[in-house]
C-alpha cells in the first residue's frame, strides 16, 4: 500500500505533466491556438463593449428612475392643516415611496440657482412669491408614476400635478429595449463562441486522434487524457480575455473622463472605472475559461468513446 | 492465461466476425493466429485486448472477465497486456526515447523507474543508441522495435501483435521475430495474428487458424497451412 504522502506526490506531478503536456500542445498547434484565441478575444470584447453599455445604460437609467417624482402644487387656499390632510392621503397610496414637503421659497432658490446668471432677475419675486408650495413625491417604482400622479389628482388641494409624462416614458421604453436587444446579443455572442472554439478544439483533436488512440491502447485513463484538454481550453479562454480586458478598460477609461467631465454636476453619472473594471475583466476572464473549457470538454468527449 | 468459450461477435451491421470459438492459451505460449483475410482474425484479435465486446460467451484473461468489464476499468485492464500493429502507431512528434515512455507516462509512474525502465527495454529492442532520433529517422524495422518496446515497458503478461511484419521486408521480419521470441523466453504469453507463411513454418509454434469466425485447426507446432 502506497501512503497518503506518495499518492499527493504523484498527483501534483501529474498535474505538471498534464500542464506541461497543453503547454506543449499549445505551442505544436501555433495556428489553431492562434485561432481558438482570436475567437475568444473577439467574442469578449464585443461581450465586454456590449456589458460595458449596458451596465451603463443600466446606470443611467437607475440614475433617472432616482430623480424621476410626481410634483404636486397645493392649492394656496389650503391651510397647515389641509396640507397634512392631503400629505397622509399620498403616503396612505401604496405605492408611494416618500413624500417631501418644499416650501415655495426653496422652489424659487432652485429655480433661480438652475437658471444661472439669468436667474438673477427672478429675485425680484423674493418679495412676492408666485410659486406654490410643492409636495415631492417618489414612488416605489417608476412604473407607477402615471397611476399614482391620476390618483393624487382627485385628491382635495392637490391644485395641479405634474410629472415628465411622455418624456419619461419614451425613455424607460428606449432603456428597457436596449437592455433586452444586449442581453439578446450578449448570449447569442457566447453561443457563437462557444460553438467556434469547441470547432477549433476539435480540429486539433482530430490531429491528435492517435495520440488518444495510443494513450487508451497503453491504459491511459479517460479523465488522464481529458486532463491536458481541459487546460488547454482554459488556458486558450483565459488568453483570449487578455486583449479585451486591457482594451475596453483603457477605452473605458478615456471615455469616463471625457463623459464625466461633460456630466460634471449632472444627477447622470457613469459607473465609476474602480471597482466596474475590476468586475468587467472578472467577468471576461471567467466567461473566458468557461467558454474555453466547454469547447475543449465537448470536442474531446467524443473522442473518448473509441 | 487467457480462456474463452463459446464467444460469438455480432456486429451492428449484422455481421458476424466470430461464432462460437472456444480457446485456451496457458501463460507463457507462443500462438500464432493464421486465416484468410475477413475470416475473423481481428476481430478475435480485438476481443482480447477489448477493443470489441464478445455478443455472447466469456474470455477470461488473467482472471478478469472481458464481457463483464466496466468501461472505466478497461485502461487498467490493458495494462496488463502489450499491443502491437502492423502500422506501429508511433507518434511522430515524440522521440523514440519519449515514444517508449508514453506508456509508463500515462499510468503515471515515477520519473526515476521510467528512465531506467525505458533504458533497458530500448536495450533488449537494440535501438539505445537511437533514442532521441525520431520515428520518421528511422527504419520500417525499427520503427515496429520502437513500438514493440512500448509494448513491454510495463512488463505485460501478453503480448497481442495484428500483423507485426505486415510492413516490413524478409529480412527485417527476422529481426523482428528474433525479438518476439526473445520476450517469449522471458515467459510472456504472444498472440500474433499473421500472413507471413515463411515465418510460421520456420520458427514452429501453436497455430490457430481461423476461417468463418470459426476455429477450423489448432495445433501445437503446426503449419501455416495456405499458399500464401
Amino acid at each position: 500500500m502506497m501512503s497518503s504522502e506518495v499518492i499527493t506526490d504523484m498527483k501534483a506531478r501529474t498535474l505538471r505533466r498534464h500542464m506541461k503536456e497543453s503547454l506543449r500542445n499549445l505551442a505544436r498547434n501555433g495556428w489553431m491556438t492562434f485561432a481558438s484565441v482570436s475567437a475568444v478575444t473577439v467574442t469578449l470584447l464585443l461581450v465586454g463593449v456590449f456589458f460595458v453599455i449596458m451596465m451603463n445604460l443600466n446606470k443611467v437609467a437607475t440614475d433617472i428612475e432616482e430623480d424621476v417624482s410626481i410634483r404636486v402644487h397645493i392649492d394656496i387656499a389650503a391651510t397647515k392643516e389641509d396640507q397634512d390632510a392631503l400629505k397622509n392621503n399620498i403616503e396612505k397610496i401604496s405605492e408611494v415611496d416618500s413624500v417631501v414637503y418644499s416650501p415655495k421659497e426653496d422652489e424659487l432658490n432652485n429655480l433661480i440657482s438652475s437658471l444661472g446668471e439669468e436667474g438673477e432677475a427672478f429675485k425680484l419675486f423674493e418679495q412676492d412669491n408666485p410659486l406654490y408650495d410643492v409636495f415631492i413625491v417618489k414612488t416605489k417604482q417608476p412604473e407607477h408614476l402615471e397611476s399614482v400622479a391620476k390618483k393624487i389628482e382627485k385628491l382635495d388641494f392637490a391644485f395641479k400635478v405634474r410629472y415628465g409624462q411622455d418624456d419619461v416614458e419614451k425613455l424607460f421604453s428606449f432603456i428597457k429595449t436596449s437592455r433586452n436587444v444586449g442581453l439578446v446579443l450578449i448570449v447569442g455572442l457566447l453561443f457563437t463562441a462557444m460553438f467556434l472554439i469547441s470547432n477549433t478544439i476539435k480540429i486539433t483533436i482530430v490531429a491528435r486522434r492517435k495520440e488518444i488512440e495510443i494513450m487508451k491502447l497503453v491504459g491511459a485513463t479517460n479523465s488522464f487524457i481529458r486532463w491536458p484538454f481541459f487546460m488547454e481550453g482554459l488556458m486558450l479562454g483565459i488568453l483570449g480575455s487578455v486583449i479585451p480586458i486591457s482594451f475596453i478598460s483603457m477605452i473605458y477609461r478615456y471615455s469616463y473622463e471625457y463623459i464625466s467631465s461633460k456630466l460634471q454636476g449632472h444627477f447622470i453619472q457613469l459607473l465609476e472605472f474602480n471597482p466596474f473594471m475590476f468586475q468587467v475583466g472578472g467577468l471576461l476572464v471567467l466567461l473566458g475559461a468557461l467558454i474555453g473549457i466547454w469547447g475543449s470538454v465537448m470536442s474531446v468527449r467524443k473522442f473518448l468513446k473509441v | 492465461m487467457i480462456e474463452m468459450e463459446d464467444v460469438y461477435k455480432k456486429y451492428p451491421n449484422g455481421v458476424v466476425a466470430v461464432s462460437g470459438i472456444s480457446v485456451r492459451i496457458n501463460q507463457g505460449e507462443f500462438v500464432y493466429v493464421v486465416g484468410p483475410s475477413g475470416a475473423g482474425k481481428s476481430t478475435f484479435i480485438k476481443m482480447m485486448y477489448r477493443e470489441e465486446k464478445p455478443s455472447k460467451g466469456t474470455i477470461m484473461i488473467n482472471g478478469v472477465n472481458l464481457g463483464k468489464l466496466k468501461e472505466s476499468k478497461i485502461p487498467h485492464f490493458r495494462r496488463q497486456l502489450g499491443v502491437v500493429f502492423q502500422d506501429f502507431k508511433l507518434l511522430p512528434k515524440l522521440t523514440v526515447y519519449e515514444n517508449v515512455a508514453f506508456a509508463l507516462d500515462v499510468i503515471e509512474e515515477q520519473p526515476k523507474y521510467i528512465k531506467k525502465r525505458v533504458m533497458e527495454t530500448l536495450e533488449l529492442v537494440n535501438l539505445k543508441h537511437k533514442a532521441r532520433m525520431l520515428p520518421t529517422e528511422l527504419s520500417g524495422g525499427e520503427q515496429q522495435r520502437v513500438s514493440i518496446a512500448r509494448s513491454i515497458v510495463n512488463s505485460p503478461k501478453v503480448v497481442i501483435a495484428d500483423e507485426p511484419t505486415g510492413n516490413l521486408d524478409p529480412d527485417t521480419s527476422w529481426e523482428i521475430m528474433k525479438i518476439f521470441e526473445e520476450i517469449n523466453t522471458r515467459g510472456t504469453t504472444i498472440l500474433m495474428a499473421t500472413h507471413n507463411k515463411e515465418i510460421v513454418n520456420t520458427i514452429r509454434h501453436r497455430v490457430i487458424a481461423i476461417e468463418n469466425g470459426q476455429i477450423i485447426r489448432d495445433e501445437q507446432r503446426g503449419d501455416y497451412g495456405y499458399e500464401s
